[in-house]
């Protein structure tokens, strides 16, 4: 720490600050639900639609598009190579690859996309209130795609979300883009498919070592990006997050979609973050129960239209907000050498050196982050953050009163807060309750989480999960704000548990949690000084906490927000202290079970999964093959 | 039959004055003085002069072009300054002990501002827009002196490595990489070695096909007096007009023709340099020899860092029985470069193959001239050309190929057809030989059209690069398209030109030609605009495989990417060879290192 000079970083993080300050520069929204309730659905379903292209590039069949993967130098490299290895006849080989083209390849086409956009605006009108779009995003996009290849790159929290983002692009006559999707979905037989003629492609979760598949599936990917034949659209974080907190990035795909640039195929790419939040998700409980352990349904046709009960019930809005494009090309300027790609065929996959590596990491970390900025929050969330400081339950006047508090604090930390306008407070605070009615409810007067009544006669055990879904699908919001406080709210943990107030002592606590979280949180790679700077600059500003000379201290009026912060992440704390001695200890959750249990979250399966990777990662447990 | 009407521009001395070749050529632009463009009182474009075959011609469509292309006026004029302010030129810093030394030789010199300007500088944008803003000089050449032979040359190193004196050697005058431009740190007196007097053609060998010439020579000069005994050197870059046999040999010149004729490289058998340590030269005309590494390379490219090269042996061929040209039209410029591709596998390149992208496509129509046999049958032959075979081809996409085949008449045949045979497979169409013949004019009258530009407010320079086969499409996009982004971003109002042409092919690469120009209304710094957008395309280059220099050579314009493209050790090995060779810094343009 004292090797980075001080006064810089202020000015630094003032900088960053003011360039993702939201407050200044995010766009209104625009319900596009509204027109669907004033005009035919079947007319818009089958309106012209005539999206702008990438440079009036024409349009790419399907079959056009597999027999240039199939014929491209790079695939044929690595179908001789893998003809050499194994012995095996280049002909077979290059079935092979067929094959696995076939098994993977979209088969966009208009007339299905037409019937989801038919189908899917009776469902939303039933569904949800409103689903707002913020417009000048749009106008953003549809810039993008004609001046260079595009990258849609969606938060992920539900199923909905790549149907939800073509439905979109759809209704304002944007180019359809391609999906990376999981092949979970191929299981649903019709399902799937439709979803492939929708413009999904599907990829196998795993294919470790398999060179052939990993070529036909960058090949594949890239064609579709150098000839700008649609827009590419996958999910950064990989998988659906249960917890609502974005996961850490996957590099795999990012690699593939930056790598044309590199090698100056494409004069630049651009990353188009989209954040897309829920106010109240399909997948709620379905989520906190597999947290705790009960296997995921299998995507599967039946299971979907037994889902379908889900149509009977409210889940508010839903807000996607289409973030500025980001330019691969002015990321990268400084930091890749690009002619180091200039001494090595391109057509020979390689190994991303070093430089790229890191890159594309930082690159994934900060889209995520853009991700993020731009999530909108709902009043609920505020009240289930406050509500999991008081799991015994609170009035609901000190509830009330302590949402408007944490919303004033929330705004002055940028948080992009959905609060209605003109609305009294009462009137929000019960109208959050109404919607949630399945999480929390009033009684005499005091507000307290929804525990599900089971069946029958309750075990312990029962009664314990029953309780542990209430405060991890509860948990889910509160997770929602995490990354408004995160920073400030790391400080005031690492303020309360150095050992003095001295600023390198507060430092090292908040770099040791900054660490240890970083696989919980999205915290970018290398920002820890950075992260504190920006923490101690929102903290010194909102007044809750004063830096004389070399010293940290909180201010008279600092109580409420830091206590609030320490509250935050107290699950988070109690969840990484108790794993570890349960690691110990061969009955591992049980002890959990006997134990006095005070944090329902460690029972987590993602906690606990972090836990351990940040446990392994800093040195503090090993694994060892029994 | 030359496309060039045969002019010279060195003149005998005949006395001790020395007739300063700015009084045929433009002392702040290209070329000779009588030959410019200019809009007439109908706004008509015309070219003056008599030398070219274009010379005297009005161009009823370049207006048109003009205006819209850059969103210029004719009515917006930014006219040159006319004449040579002496007052501008720092006064010439003698080193009297030199001069007294030198006048006893009786080499003549000069100190005059007007002499001592005109080799201050070479052809690169920022240079001939000092010469026509009339800004003042930071540093000119103090002298000029002209040896008249070897021997000459001999004396006057000598003589300033006695008296520490700066030299910079000069030949045509063309370079494009600053590197005539006098270092402005530099104390000494500068001295400009002018090497136009020593211009003779030594000996002719016929047994060998070799001539010993002068290295002062101006390449058409050489080409006309080779051409009197029946023989050509075939080395023809596109500065040939006024560019040198020693220049070339400083830069690695690059000849239109190499494809039969080979590049300078292969074309000398012997070279003779004198620098501060004495005289280079082989013990030999041994066609080809292993005894290390070449020495030739320590000086071909040196850039006038090393010596001044005095004398050439170089290889000559008979005149070829029968030249033709030719044109060939392909849908877009990606079949175009593969077409040249596919030729340069098959290695049946003819002399010269050169593929202009559209927007050069578009210009060369800008410049039909109103009444001209060769000119009307072109027309003529275009518009039913249109009608009939270019159905399905777009004008905005369409490019051309001009083609240069030499030898003799029967096998000139057979080699454009088997051109025209490969270019069919990628759809190409013969388009004629006159389209292929204005092509080549255009290149020897392109530079003057720059100057055309300057007086409405356009600054426009070319540059180029060599690249591997499977980079060029990937490279000329992201140049085109970096050039665009950066004129935007730096304020440029009007959208650039930007346009490039694959002018060789080689077995690995083909070397790739741009020019770029913009309308500079509204710039305040037009000239440091242009040099960041040029540097930002430099930069892409790179990024994009391709090289620092095919043919330009370094100068002091792309220095700070030498490292970068040689390595740092590659830097240190050229470094102690100037160390070795020149360790008083005599010759002092600092090119290159």
């Amino acid at each position: 720490m004292s090797t980075v000079c001080a006064s810089c970083l202020n000015i630094l993080v003032f900088v960053t600050l003011q360039q993702r300050d939201p407050m200044l520069k995010r766009d209104g929204f625009e319900d596009i639900l509204e027109e669907r309730r004033n005009s035919s659905d079947l007319k818009y379903a089958l309106r012209c639609y005539a999206p702008v292209l990438y440079k009036g590039v024409t349009p790419c069949k399907a079959n056009m598009l597999k027999n240039i993967v199939l014929q491209s130098d790079q695939l044929r490299y690595v179908i001789n190579q893998v003809s050499q290895e194994s012995g095996e006849a280049p002909d077979i080989i290059q079935e092979e690859a067929s094959v696995i083209l076939e098994e993977m390849a979209h088969r966009l086409q208009i007339s299905t996309v037409r019937f989801f956009a038919f189908a899917l605006s009776k469902a939303f009108k039933t569904l949800f209130q409103h689903v707002c779009v913020n417009e000048e995003g749009i106008q953003r996009l549809q810039q993008a795609i004609q001046e260079h290849p595009v990258v849609l790159l969606p938060s992920h929290r539900s199923y909905m979300d790549f149907l939800l983002m073509s439905y979109i692009l759809y209704t304002y006559d944007l180019a359809l883009p391609v999906i990376a999707a999981g092949m979970d979905f191929m299981g649903m037989k019709f399902v799937g498919e439709m979803l492939r003629m929708s413009g999904a492609f599907f990829i196998r979760r795993s294919f470790g070592g398999d060179k052939l598949y990993w070529a036909v599936f960058s090949e594949y990917v890239k064609t579709m990006l150098r000839n700008g034949f649609a827009p590419i659209e996958f999910f950064l974080e990989g998988t659906r997050s249960r917890t609502c907190k974005s996961l850490t990035p996957k590099l795999g795909l990012l690699n593939i979609v930056i790598e044309p640039f590199f090698k100056g195929e494409v004069f630049d790419v651009n990353l188009v973050p989209i954040s897309i939040s829920y106010e109240r998700i399909l997948e709620e409980s379905l989520y906190a129960r597999e947290l705790l352990g009960v296997p995921k349904p299998k995507e599967s046709t039946s299971g979907l239209l037994k889902a379908r009960r889900i149509l009977s019930e409210d889940y508010g809005s839903i807000h996607v907000y289409f973030g500025q494009p980001v330019s691969v090309r002015s990321l990268a300027q400084g930091k890749v050498n690009r002619s180091t790609y200039n001494l090595f065929p391109r057509h020979i996959p390689r190994k991303p050196m070093e430089e790229t590596q890191s890159f594309v990491n930082d690159t994934a970390y900060r889209i995520v982050r853009l991700q993020e900025d731009n999530m909108v929050l709902k009043p609920w969330v505020l009240m289930a953050s406050l509500l999991l400081q008081n799991l015994e339950g609170m009035e609901l006047s000190v509830l009330t009163e302590q949402t408007v508090w944490l919303r004033g604090l929330a705004l002055s930390y940028a948080a992009f807060l959905d609060w209605p306008d003109h609305a009294p407070t009462a009137k929000v605070v019960s109208s959050s309750l109404a919607l949630h009615r399945g999480l929390a409810c009033v009684s005499g007067g005091r507000v307290s989480l929804v525990v599900g009544e089971p069946l029958g006669p309750v075990t312990p055990e029962e009664a314990l999960f029953n309780r542990a879904v209430s405060v991890l699908s509860c948990a889910s919001y509160r997770n929602q704000v995490l990354h408004v406080f995160l920073r400030p709210a790391m400080l005031a943990v690492a303020m309360h548990t150095a050992a003095s107030s001295k600023k390198n002592e507060v430092y090292n606590c908040f770099s040791f949690l900054w660490d240890m979280f970083s696989n919980d949180f999205i915290l970018c790679p290398g920002d820890t000084v950075q992260d504190f700077e920006e923490a101690c600059y929102l903290l010194v500003k909102t007044g809750a906490v004063q830096m004389p000379q070399q010293d940290i201290v909180m201010t008279d009026i600092g109580q409420p927000t830091l206590s609030f912060f320490n509250g935050l992440l107290e699950p988070f704390l109690q969840g990484y202290q108790m794993l570890l001695p349960t690691l110990r200890s061969e009955h591992s959750v049980l002890c959990v079970f006997t134990g006095n249990l005070r944090c329902y979250e460690v029972l987590s399966s993602d906690m606990q999964k972090n836990a351990l990777a940040a446990l392994l990662r800093m040195d503090a447990v090993r694994k060892v093959k029994v | 039959d030359t496309v060039l009407a045969a002019a010279t521009i060195t003149m005998k001395l005949t006395s001790t004055v020395c007739f300063p070749r700015q009084e045929i050529m433009k002392w702040n632009g290209w070329g000779y003085s009588d030959s410019k463009f200019l809009f007439n009182k109908k706004g008509q474009a015309e070219f003056t002069g008599k030398r070219y075959r274009l010379s005297g011609m009005v161009l009823p469509s370049l207006q048109d072009w003009f205006e819209n292309t850059f969103g210029a006026s004719v009515n917006h004029k930014s006219p040159a300054t006319p004449a040579l302010n002496a007052s501008a030129v720092p006064p010439a810093s003698l080193n009297e002990a030199f001069v007294e030394d030198l006048k006893a030789t009786g080499i003549p010199f000069s100190h005059e501002a007007e002499d001592r300007v005109f080799r201050a500088h070479g052809h690169c944008l920022h240079e001939i827009f000092a010469l026509r803003e009339g800004k003042k000089f930071e540093r000119v050449p103090d002298m000029v002196v002209w040896p008249n032979c070897h021997s000459d040359v001999v004396k006057i190193v000598e003589l300033a490595c006695k008296h520490n004196v700066c030299l910079i050697p000069y030949g045509g005058g063309t370079s494009v990489t600053s590197a005539l431009e006098c270092p402005p740190e530099e104390t000494r007196c500068i001295v400009s070695l002018d090497t136009s007097q020593m211009n003779r053609i030594l000996w002719i060998d016929e047994k060998n096909l070799v001539a010993h010439v002068e290295a002062g020579i101006i390449g058409q000069d050489l080409e006309r007096l080779l051409n009197e005994s029946g023989y050509c050197t075939g080395h023809e870059p596109d500065s040939m007009e006024f560019s040198s046999l020693g220049g070339w040999v400083a830069t690695r010149a690059s000849g239109m023709k190499k494809n039969v004729y080979g590049n300078i490289e292969d074309l000398v058998i012997h070279i003779k340099v004198v620098t501060p340590r004495g005289v280079i030269e082989k013990s030999c005309q041994g066609p080809r020899m292993s005894t290390g590494p070449d020495i030739h390379h320590f000086i071909l490219g040196s850039e006038g860092t090393l010596g001044v090269v005095t004398e050439v042996t170089m290889k000559i061929r008979p005149i070829p029985e029968y030249q033709k040209y030719g044109s060939v039209v392909f849908p877009n410029f990606e079949a175009g470069v593969a077409c040249l591709r596919e030729v340069a596998k098959q290695r049946c390149a003819p002399a010269s193959i050169r593929l202009m992208d559209n927007e050069q496509f578009q210009f060369g129509h800008a410049l039909k001239p109103q009444v001209s046999s060769i000119f009307t049958n072109f027309v003529e032959g275009l518009k039913k050309f249109y009608i009939t075979k270019f159905k399905g081809f777009d004008p905005h996409q369409l490019v051309v190929a001009t083609l240069l085949f030499e030898g003799d008449r029967e096998r000139v045949l057979q080699h454009e057809k088997q051109v025209y045979d490969i270019a069919a497979t990628f759809g190409g169409l013969a388009a004629g030989e006159d389209n292929g013949q204005r092509g080549y004019i255009l290149t020897f009258v392109i530079a003057y059209l720059r100057d055309l530009g300057m007086d409405y407010y356009v600054v426009a320079e070319s540059f180029e690069t060599s690249v591997p086969w499977d980079r060029v499409l990937d490279l000329c996009r992201n140049v085109k398209e970096r050039i665009n982004r950066e004129c935007k971003e730096r304020g440029v109002q009007f959208q650039p030109l930007t346009s490039c042409r694959v002018t060789q092919t080689y077995d690995a690469g083909a070397c790739v030609y741009f020019y770029f120009a913009f309308n500079y209304r509204g710039l305040a710094d037009p000239v440091h605009t242009y040099e960041r957008v040029e540097h930002a395309a430099r930069e892409e280059i790179l990024a994009n495989g391709g090289s620092l220099s095919h043919h330009h050579g370094v100068g002091k314009l792309r220095k700070e990417w030498m490292k970068e493209s040689i390595s740092s050790l590659g830097v240190g090995m050229l470094q102690s060879v100037k160390d070795y060779v020149d360790p008083d810094n005599i010759f002092g343009n600092r090119n290159l290192l």
